[in-house]
């Protein structure tokens, strides 16, 4: 059931960064742990901002072509 | 190695070997596609295990204490320490596109055996090697782009010579796939109706997104997926209804500028309305088709009907022209190797990874992977009969447009076929023909159909299956225009702002809008001579494409051998010294060809020359109808015949700066690479 549930999270996971957005539990702990006097965004910003990020203009985002 | 791992791996080479045997030296009798799946997935483990693990242990010599630029700089956002299986996906999923599909098609017309040798043999020592290299230099750099790197290794000069030709690939990336696209849907109401619809599936996808439930990227994608498919299944009755088939019947001129004025909508609309969407449909959908289109060989284990080599080695074939060297190693780039994933090898992949022993996992593996994509589509396209795939694949000027003409032009070249064939096949897949659908698409889209089909659903499905192949391959390949324009659209700003700075401003509207439309109206260019080509503009654009794409990748391998001289590891540079000088050989000698060839099918001048003089003479030469086509012919050659000059000087110049710095780095008993250490200095500066 475990190892079932870890092969659940692992395509989530992969199936969400495929689409650029990283996973959101991380980025809340990285935060709390690292900075836990600065403010956390919530997921609905953390989302657009992924998804800004993700058509940045200028970071050389180069994908899908051949 | 244990003994049981020696036994593991002889049996592995065994089965490899016996595989390989099998498909390459069987003739008079069709070879089953399995075997060349087992032949290729062995030799994809053998070169893992030990060639890829020779580079990063001898060659780069991995160090697995070394802080990555994930945990130096780890925000949570661009910067993460990201499990290597997730890491794999995502950097496939940006590597994969409609390239590792197209090029062995159209490879295909010399028999599947040549291509497929190059496929495994180019991504073994190419392809692979170049992806792996580039992320693991990367990565010793805080994750800096492939230009950053050129500039800050081989000097300022090199660096802007290489944007220059990173700017024309895109340019000719972003037409000859918009081409391959209008190819697929021109006077098929039932293809261009399903890709239509994905304009709205994708505006009220992002809209629900935004407003309705924001961030819910799983209920958003199945929503889409799930009209998606009803759009799929509505385009049959759309293509039977006369009365609505009238509107999406569209001749390949207002498909060419429909999608020109897409792209320029898509890039200056807000990201989230439009692009982003669409990306996530593609990217889901573009996963899931190949690992379907896997598992349908797997199950199905169809026979390839198509000769191991064809009469065409010689270089007369009717698909693209010229001989097998080097026109091959051009037509098949992605797949083998192909220069744009440096820049993706360098881009967000080199942030998220854990530990630098997975180089060989990302960088070479996920390219495996792609090159077995393409593996898929040689199979795909050498499962349907030769002579279908040669109507398919030769232009209306070669062959004509009647099927009973173009069976007996195609049963001539000793393809033998019959009209029937060819208008049962069309009817089978809903078309009113498949006739000279140059390009690729069309062909794969037969293949795969012939392939799901015996998997679910008979002739019964087979419609289905082929619009849902085009539909795949134009949902992904427009994603690529839109987003490539931007990119694009970027760089211009770039290229010009050094002369007009206010024009970086990339916030500015005026800014956007012109430089939108600048970047549109460059890749719109080709595309539309590509589109009034008489002789389908693949046969003339193709080529192009393959010299530019795999320009950047000698281009990349250059600079791979230039950092591993400044690394002091020159002994083991021939890793990349032998692609470098392989792909160096392919590019020039095809640039040149090009260029110069007397033959006018193969060298631009040439064929400028044929046509001048026509005009010159009051003479109109097939396939132009007016004098002023004539001229228009001459002036595109004379514009193609310049840029594939431009590719060939590019590489050679790369190549002379190259050596030099290698030279320099030679006498210097010090490392010169600029790496950043494990403090987040920057090591070797001030040596060079």
């Amino acid at each position: 059931m475990t190892s079932l549930r870890l092969v659940c999270e692992v395509v989530t996971q992969t199936a969400r960064l495929m689409v650029g957005v990283p996973d959101y539990q991380t980025y809340v702990l990285h935060r709390q742990t690292r900075h836990p006097d600065k403010p956390v965004m919530t997921y609905e910003e953390f989302f657009r901002e992924r998804q800004t990020a993700r058509y940045a203009i200028g970071k050389g985002r180069f994908r899908g072509c051949c | 190695m244990s003994l049981r791992d020696k036994l593991t791996w002889a049996g592995v080479v065994l089965l490899g070997t016996i595989s390989f045997g099998i498909v390459a030296l069987t003739r008079d009798e069709p070879v089953n596609a399995a075997w060349l799946v087992v032949a290729a997935v062995c030799i994809y483990f053998i070169a893992y295990r030990f060639y890829a693990l020779y580079i990063t242990s001898r060659a780069f010599r991995v160090d697995q204490t070394r802080q990555t630029p994930a945990w130096r700089h780890n925000d949570g956002l661009d910067y993460v320490p990201t499990n290597r299986v997730v890491l794999f996906g995502h950097h496939f999923a940006a590597i994969a596109g409609a390239g590792p599909l197209v090029g062995p098609v159209l490879a295909a017309q010399m028999g599947y055996l040549p291509g497929t040798l190059w496929i495994l043999a180019g991504v073994v020592f190419a392809g692979a090697v170049q992806d792996m290299t580039v992320l693991f230099f990367s990565t010793r750099r805080d994750g800096r782009s492939l230009g950053d790197m050129i500039r800050s290794e081989m000097g300022p000069v090199a660096g802007g010579i290489a944007g220059v030709g990173i700017l024309l690939i895109c340019i000719i990336v972003l037409s000859v796939l918009a081409l391959v696209v209008v190819n697929a849907l021109v006077g098929s109401p039932w293809g261009t109706f399903t890709v239509f619809c994905t304009i709205p599936i994708a505006l009220l996808m992002g809209v629900y997104s935004r407003f309705i439930r924001p961030g819910r990227l799983a209920e958003m994608s199945a929503i889409g997926a799930i009209m998606l498919l009803a759009a799929l299944i509505g385009g049959r009755s759309v293509s039977e209804t006369p009365e609505l088939a009238v509107y999406f019947n569209l001749p390949s001129s207002t498909l060419a500028l429909l999608i020109i004025t897409y792209g320029f909508v898509a890039s200056v609309l807000p990201v989230w309305l439009l692009l982003a969407p669409r990306d996530y449909l593609s990217t889901f959908l573009k996963i899931g088709t190949i690992l379907l289109l896997a598992i349908g060989i797997m199950v199905v284990r169809p026979d390839l009907q198509m000769a191991a080599t064809t009469r065409f080695v010689d270089g007369s074939g009717p698909v693209w022209a010229g001989s097998l060297f080097p026109f091959l190693f051009i037509t098949i780039a992605c797949g083998a190797v192909s220069g744009w994933h440096a820049l993706i090898s360098s881009g967000t992949t080199p942030k998220m990874i854990e530990n630098e022993t997975q180089v060989r996992l990302l960088g070479y593996g996920a390219m495996l992977m792609e090159s077995f994509v393409a593996i898929m589509a040689m199979i795909a396209a050498s499962v349907i009969h030769p002579g279908v795939y040669f109507a398919m694949n030769s232009a209306a000027g070669l062959v004509g447009t009647d099927a009973g003409h173009v069976a007996q032009v195609v049963s001539g070249w000793g393809f033998t076929v019959t009209p029937d064939m060819l208008t049962q096949l069309a009817h089978d897949v809903g078309e009113k023909t498949i006739l000279s659908r140059t390009g690729g698409a069309p062909t794969l889209a037969v293949g795969m159909a012939s392939i799901l089909s015996g998997m679910i659903g008979g002739k019964l499905l087979m419609g289905i299956w082929y619009h849902f192949a085009i539909l795949f391959e134009a949902l992904f390949i427009l994603t690529t225009v839109d987003a490539g324009t931007r990119v694009c659209r970027f760089m211009i700003q770039d290229l010009v702002g050094n002369v007009i700075p206010a024009f970086k401003a990339t916030e500015s509207w005026v800014n956007n809008i012109a430089g939108s439309a600048l970047a549109c109206v460059l890749w719109g260019y080709f595309l539309y001579q590509g589109v009034i080509d008489p002789f389908g503009g693949i046969w003339t654009l193709w080529p192009l494409f393959g010299t530019a794409n795999q320009m950047l990748a000698a281009i990349a391998l250059t600079l791979c051998t230039v950092v591993l001289f400044k690394m002091k590891r020159e002994r083991y540079a021939w890793v990349t010294i032998v692609p470098t000088v392989w792909l160096v050989a392919c590019t020039v000698t095809a640039g040149l060809e090009k260029v110069f060839s007397a033959n006018p099918a193969i060298g631009f001048l040439s064929h400028a020359a044929k046509f001048s003089s026509a005009v010159a003479a009051g003479t109109v030469l097939a396939p132009a109808k007016t004098v002023q086509q004539m001229s228009q012919i001459v002036f595109n050659d004379y514009v193609d015949a310049g840029l594939a000059a431009v590719f060939a000087a590019i590489v050679v110049i790369m190549v002379v700066y190259g050596v030099a710095a290698c030279i320099r780095a030679m006498g210097n008993p010090r490392s010169t690479a600029l790496e950043i250490d494990a403090s987040g200095a920057m090591m070797g500066m001030g040596d060079d």
